[in-house]
């Protein structure tokens, strides 16, 4: 056991991440209870500020955009998360059949993406789809930017563009720490490469797999704003199908000034977000205990 | 030996399959870097190519002519990477180191403390309110610094990393009278390279992707980072030629818009991606991920 002075050191440690932490996650955690239902008045502060119910819901939810702001939103993240997931599984294990050297190269190629902001992606998408020469749209005369069904295909593929290659390594490294002598017994007693795949690697990888999707289950009611609110260069002929919770609330914040109505919808994906991973949990948990998150 | 089980014929597929996927990864990049060093002509007359259609500098010398708004930003992106880095690196390993250590009594509580918060979040509003009016950060460098300092994922992924770690070492370090810092700084730090190789290269990229905090905390123009300084030329014309060639009269259809849109883009992304093929090696024993409970 430790000693008492040494305990204390480690509480140090953790102290000052603990105080960020306090600042800026838990804080906003508390006021985002508490905003919904006041009447935000500066000069009275939060606290002192009126109540005033329900009426920065009622706003939002009697509004068209509410289904279409979550239906967007839910559907979106879905084929995002579950795409992702599933090439990603698939990637890492063909990345486990070759060779070290030769993973470092396509490492370096599918993680470059990951690291350019969406500000720039917009750039590099908008070289390849612009009405104006874009390098893919080059000789149609369909304006892309003004085609909202095309949308939910193309950002599809950006996201994949950006996030494939960090899904597809955090796969492969926890691939890496199998025992290989596992591998050469199945070899030995006739397993062929699909089943040593099938029945070694990928339950191996199915905490890590069942983990992630857990974690962005938690963030289906929360889009990426940057990618929505960049890439679609927030062109209002493209909101039917590209208009997410995000960008409504930024909108109403921004444009508006509405805090009621923006904490308010923040507070709605927060718990639905919150009761989503409860559940898969729970799914999870009456499955296997040990995947479980919490 | 188990690699020696795959055929030839299909490992070649494999290959191919990932030189392909490396491809789609960095061609839309490059069609970026050409459009920079095409003439605006070529842009109008041939589109977007792989190769400039009539190669041309006019872009950065039009861009590095009155360089002051794009220096500006520059200085500031690189003060926020390198003060946040490393503010945030030294109190996500701290953190992450103490509640690593099973015999930290704390550690299971402050463990789901921090994970609690990739799954739960205040939302947008009740952190603009909270550092905006309770810690008046808005219009100050801090502002584009502190939010992002401990990121929940960032201490889980170095949590785990500590996890694995040899425990006898870290024992016997104790045993010679070293106390709880500096077993962390002696021994845990410097046998821990790739877990901060990765996380702070993550780290770092945050700070220098950030359009969000110098959108929604900065209303000078001194404090304008590079991600939104290029969003903002993305987003009108008129800022692009104020910001660029206020002294000057100038007939703004004979401008390089287009082409000058992404030398910026070049000027912005591109000295980081020339620094992460350096951090790489480390990437795959540093991207492990543990489970969230223990």
């Amino acid at each position: 056991m430790l000693k008492k002075t040494r305990k204390w050191d480690l509480f140090f440690m953790a102290l000052p991440g603990l105080l960020f932490l306090a600042a800026f996650h838990y804080a906003p955690l508390f006021m985002g209870w508490l905003i919904p239902f006041k009447k935000i008045d500066y000069a009275k502060g939060i606290l002192g500020s009126d109540w005033c119910g329900f009426d920065n819901f009622k706003f939002y939810f009697q509004s068209q955009d509410a289904f279409r702001t979550t239906r967007n939103t839910l559907v979106l993240n879905f084929l995002f998360i579950f795409t992702t997931l599933l090439l990603a599984v698939i990637l890492a294990l063909l990345l486990f059949q070759l060779g070290k050297k030769s993973v470092k190269v396509y490492q370096t190629a599918l993680f470059m993406p990951y690291f350019i902001s969406w500000v720039v992606a917009s750039y590099i998408l908008y070289a390849l789809i612009s009405p104006e020469g874009g390098a893919l749209t080059q000789g149609s005369s369909r304006n892309l930017y003004a085609a909202p069904l095309a949308w939910p295909w193309i950002l599809l593929g950006c996201y994949l563009w950006k996030n494939i290659g960090y899904m597809t390594l955090l796969f492969y490294a926890s691939l890496l720490s199998i025992d290989s002598s596992l591998f050469e017994a199945a070899a030995i007693d006739g397993a062929t490469r699909i089943q040593q795949m099938t029945r070694i690697a990928v339950p191996h990888m199915k905490p890590v797999i069942i983990m992630m999707a857990l974690l962005q289950i938690g963030k289906i009611f929360y889009a990426d704003f940057g990618m929505f609110y960049f890439l679609t260069k927030n062109a209002g002929a493209l909101y039917g199908t590209t208009d997410v919770i995000d960008t409504y609330v930024f909108r109403a914040l921004r444009i508006t000034g509405d805090i009621g109505m923006s904490s308010a919808v923040g507070l709605y994906q927060a718990i639905v977000g919150f009761l989503l991973v409860l559940i898969s949990n729970l799914l999870v948990k009456k499955s296997n205990p040990d995947y479980a998150l919490f | 030996m188990k690699k020696s089980k795959v055929s030839l014929p299909r490992k070649s597929i494999t290959h191919m399959l990932f030189l392909l996927l490396s491809l789609c990864c960095v061609i839309p990049i490059l069609y970026v870097l050409s459009a920079s060093f095409t003439s605006e002509q070529g842009i109008s007359e041939n589109g977007y190519t792989l190769i400039p259609s009539i190669f041309s500098t006019e872009a950065y010398e039009y861009v590095l002519a009155s360089p002051e708004s794009l220096l500006t930003s520059y200085a500031i992106t690189i003060t926020v990477t390198l003060i946040g880095t490393t503010l945030s690196l030294l109190l996500t390993s701290m953190l992450a180191y103490a509640i690593s250590r099973r015999d930290f009594p704390l550690h299971r509580k402050l463990s789901f403390l921090v994970f609690f918060c990739m799954l739960f979040n205040g939302g947008m509003v009740p952190s603009y309110i909270l550092i905006t009016k309770y810690y008046h950060l808005n219009d100050t460098l801090m502002a584009l610094i502190l939010p992002y300092t401990i990121v929940p994922w960032n201490v889980f992924l170095m949590r785990s990393f500590f996890t694995d770690l040899p425990q006898s070492l870290l024992d016997s370090a104790k045993l010679d009278g070293c106390s709880e810092i500096g077993t962390f700084f002696r021994i845990a730090v410097p046998i821990s390279k790739p877990a901060f190789a990765t996380v702070g290269l993550f780290i770092a990229f945050a700070y220098w992707n950030d359009w969000w905090l110098s959108m929604m905390y900065t209303t000078k123009t001194e404090l304008v980072s590079l991600q939104y300084y290029l969003y903002r030329i993305m987003n009108s014309i008129e800022f692009l030629t104020s910001s660029l060639a206020s002294n000057v009269t100038v007939n703004t259809s004979l401008l390089p818009s287009a082409t000058a849109r992404m030398a910026l883009c070049v000027l912005a992304a591109g000295p980081m991606l020339l620094i992460f093929p350096f951090f790489q090696k480390y990437f795959v024993k540093g991207l492990t991920v543990g489970a969230v409970k223990e």
